[in-house]
């Protein structure tokens, strides 16, 4: 993991110093409201529908022990006992007073962590697989260049007041569990004829009002450019992005307007006239991260682990819990842990302190001192011995944290929608919860197989409908909520944007409606065939007539 | 409204010259893009110094044939939230002009190290802000992660410092 020197301490302190003397003059009425909101949101720091809400950065997703009880503490003594983990692998808090804000960031500090740049028109919290240097398919460990890139990016004169905000995600995996197609800039790291390891650049892809799928810039960017070719792409942004309309300002409408080659050939021009000077020390810095992120030192163990497949055997929650919860490690006897945060009738990503606690010492004891947050809104323990795997699945049921339903569709992903936050037009916390009741039965959600199902409570999609297998998106229509169903969304290397499949749905009456597409889908599969691939074979006319046959 | 200049404020003895008036024997004009490409061949031999006013939408990236004839370039932030001035600076000085950069509209102390940073020398600051107040942000932060910006005596870069001994990115200096 990544450890602070004293540079990164300075600044961070320096950093929480000149917040608190923003908060200060501000409720001295020094500076106005207006004034006071760039700051206040370049350090994280919301308003919203009840309160002030504190979004904190979890660098790639990466915490330790120490770090996420630090996090435990935030939640109980600032907050209401709980934390809400989001789809940018950050952590909000809902319920924060001004008065108290500079201090929660002091006990952030203490832990090495911030809440820069986790909201403004600027370069937000960078992204990256959440499996990183555990997933058995991965090429390379992401996490060094997304500690460069969030070095570089943190409070750059240049880039700080953008058009809008922008949002780096980075995979070093074949297989795509960051959903670099639909950010802002994506990195993808790829070798090649040479053996060479470089990053394919893809600029443009985001959700929204107006969701696209990236398309690629540089199919292969030597490493030590990565720097000064990001410069040069938000320089061409931060110059010729669309400033008049809020709606239209996300880069992926520059790279729409302008059309793909001509953003790209500015871009290249850009690059071409203000070449790097050197990029020794920038090779030098990610030499000196990479260390950081050395592999950990695992034991040797055999692929078949006995205590583990002994336990399976004797138990059949947890032989449930253990098929659908652990995914591979590229270490023999090692497996990665996903800790789903979606109990039946629950807040997708919400976790009390208590939880947090019990997490950090399952991720002290058990995974080298390691967790991460997904971008699914769940927790990951890295790496975990098979043969401990019992004993953290003992743990977690204890905590009301051993959901076994991580990837199927009881895993929902939504946004805080009108619960919280001041955008939304409709609930989602509730229609999750509905869903998650519906379908609690995990046999039941196996017999589906793996679903992606997303909701966003506005058509902003921080719940990532368009992306979701399937997507809901929860509307106001002369005071009534009403939710919008799109299916065929993907965010992996094959991503796509959802069809909307006909009008909406009352709220009561989306359970139904999910249910109708679930049991469509369980009639059409060919053997083996997952709900994403059925419906790119069939389209959307099959659930069409479905829903709207019978609504 | 004053002009702050090496965190004094200074009197301002650049006058703006509107398109259609005519230009004086000598003094200190600043004119638009426009005029500039309009009557470059009379400016050229204006025995003033010369300066440029350029929106924050007019392109910097074919300035380069002027840039040695002019002493002052004048950038707008119509409203502190939007940057592309600070873009149009660090085109500038990339492009090798050493001249004032001169940033003028809505701007708060808040940003005024990354005004300085990106190569503004001075500014036209609005009057209820205190030089205490601009002498005070200048140095709120004393690191910066970036390299090859402008840095005052006072602050540092952080990948410069943890690998000392590699060639530096060369900043032009301030015209001071």
């Amino acid at each position: 993991m990544y450890r602070y020197d004293e540079f990164d301490h300075q600044f961070v302190s320096e950093r929480t110093a000149q917040f608190r003397d923003q908060a200060n003059r501000r409720m001295a009425g020094v500076i106005t409201e207006d004034e006071f909101r760039p700051l206040r949101l370049m350090n994280g720091l919301y308003l919203q529908l009840h309160a002030y809400m504190l979004r904190v950065a979890i660098p790639y997703g990466t915490l330790s022990g120490k770090q996420m009880r630090q996090l435990a503490y935030i939640a109980d003594k600032y907050d209401r006992g709980y934390g809400h983990f989001t789809t940018r692998q950050n952590i909000q808090y809902n319920w924060i007073k001004l008065e108290e804000s500079a201090d929660i960031l002091q006990d952030l500090a203490d832990v090495e962590m911030h809440a820069i740049q986790t909201s403004g028109n600027c370069i937000r919290n960078v992204t990256t697989d959440h499996w990183a240097g555990a997933a058995a398919d991965e090429l390379l460990d992401p996490r060094p260049i997304g500690e460069l890139i969030r070095q570089w990016s943190s409070l750059h004169p240049e880039f700080s007041f953008l058009p809008r905000k922008f949002k780096f995600a980075i995979t070093g995996a074949p297989h795509d569990r960051a959903a670099v197609k639909v950010h802002d800039i994506g990195l993808r790291a790829h070798k090649n004829d040479k053996g060479e390891t470089g990053w394919e650049v893809m600029v443009g892809g985001g959700q929204g009002r107006t969701p696209m799928v990236a398309v690629t810039v540089r199919d292969f960017l030597p490493e030590k450019d990565v720097i000064p070719y990001l410069e040069a792409i938000m320089r061409v942004y931060n110059l010729y992005g669309r400033r008049d309309n809020k709606y239209k300002a996300r880069i992926k409408i520059l790279v729409h307007e302008l059309g793909a080659e001509k953003f790209k050939a500015e871009v290249e021009a850009e690059y071409a006239r203000n070449p790097a000077q050197t990029t020794e020390v920038e090779q030098r810095e990610l030499a000196r991260i990479e260390k950081y992120f050395a592999k950990p030192a695992l034991e040797k163990l055999s692929r078949f682990a006995p205590h583990f497949e002994e336990a399976k055997r004797a138990n059949p929650d947890f032989a449930r819990w253990a098929k659908n919860n652990l995914a591979a490690h590229q270490h023999d006897g090692y497996t990665i842990v996903n800790i789903s945060l979606k109990p039946e009738g629950g807040i997708p990503g919400d976790a009390s302190g208590e939880q947090m606690r019990v997490m950090a010492t399952l991720g002290e004891r058990y995974s080298q001192d390691e967790l991460r947050v997904s971008h699914a809104q769940n927790i990951v323990l890295p790496h975990v011995k098979l043969d401990d795997v019992f004993a953290v699945w003992q743990a977690l049921k204890a905590a009301d944290l051993a959901a076994a339903n991580y990837g199927l569709v009881g895993d929902i992903i939504a946004c805080p929608g009108l619960d919280y936050c001041a955008l939304a037009t409709a609930r989602s916390i509730p229609i999750a919860q509905a869903l998650s009741r519906k379908f609690a039965d995990v046999a039941r959600q196996e017999h589906y197989g793996p679903v992606k199902l997303n909701i966003s409570g506005c058509i902003n999609a921080c719940g990532h409908h368009h992306v979701g297998h399937i997507g809901i998106l929860g509307l106001d229509k002369k005071g009534e909520e009403f939710y919008q169903i799109t299916l065929g969304g993907s965010s992996s290397e094959k991503a796509s944007i959802g069809t909307i499949l006909g009008p909406g749905f009352a709220a009561h009456e989306v359970p139904d409606a999910i249910e109708t597409i679930l049991e469509t889908y369980v009639k059409l599969r060919e053997p083996g065939e997952e709900f994403l691939a059925a419906y790119r074979r069939v389209g959307p006319k099959p659930f069409k007539e479905a829903l709207y046959a019978t609504a | 409204m004053p002009l702050l200049k090496n965190n004094e404020f200074v009197s301002d003895d650049w006058a703006f010259l509107p398109d259609d008036a005519a230009l004086p024997e000598s003094g200190k004009v600043v004119v638009s893009l426009t005029r500039l490409v309009k009557d470059w061949d009379q400016l050229v031999e204006f025995t003033g110094l010369l300066g440029l006013s350029l929106a924050n939408s007019e392109r910097t990236d074919e300035l380069e044939a002027y840039l040695p004839q002019l002493t002052l370039v004048v950038l707008t932030f119509p409203a502190f939230t939007d940057g592309r001035a600070y873009s149009q600076a660090r085109e500038l000085r990339l492009q090798g002009y050493r001249g004032e950069l001169r940033a003028q509209g809505n701007l708060l102390p808040d940003q005024f190290q990354y005004l300085n940073q990106v190569g503004f020398d001075s500014f036209v600051v609005d009057e209820r802000f205190s030089l205490v107040d601009w002498q005070g942000a200048s140095k709120q932060m004393s690191l910066a992660y970036q390299r090859g910006l402008y840095r005052t005596a006072g602050e540092r870069e952080v990948w410069s410092q943890r690998h000392q001994g590699f060639a530096a990115w060369e900043e032009q200096p301030h015209a001071g």
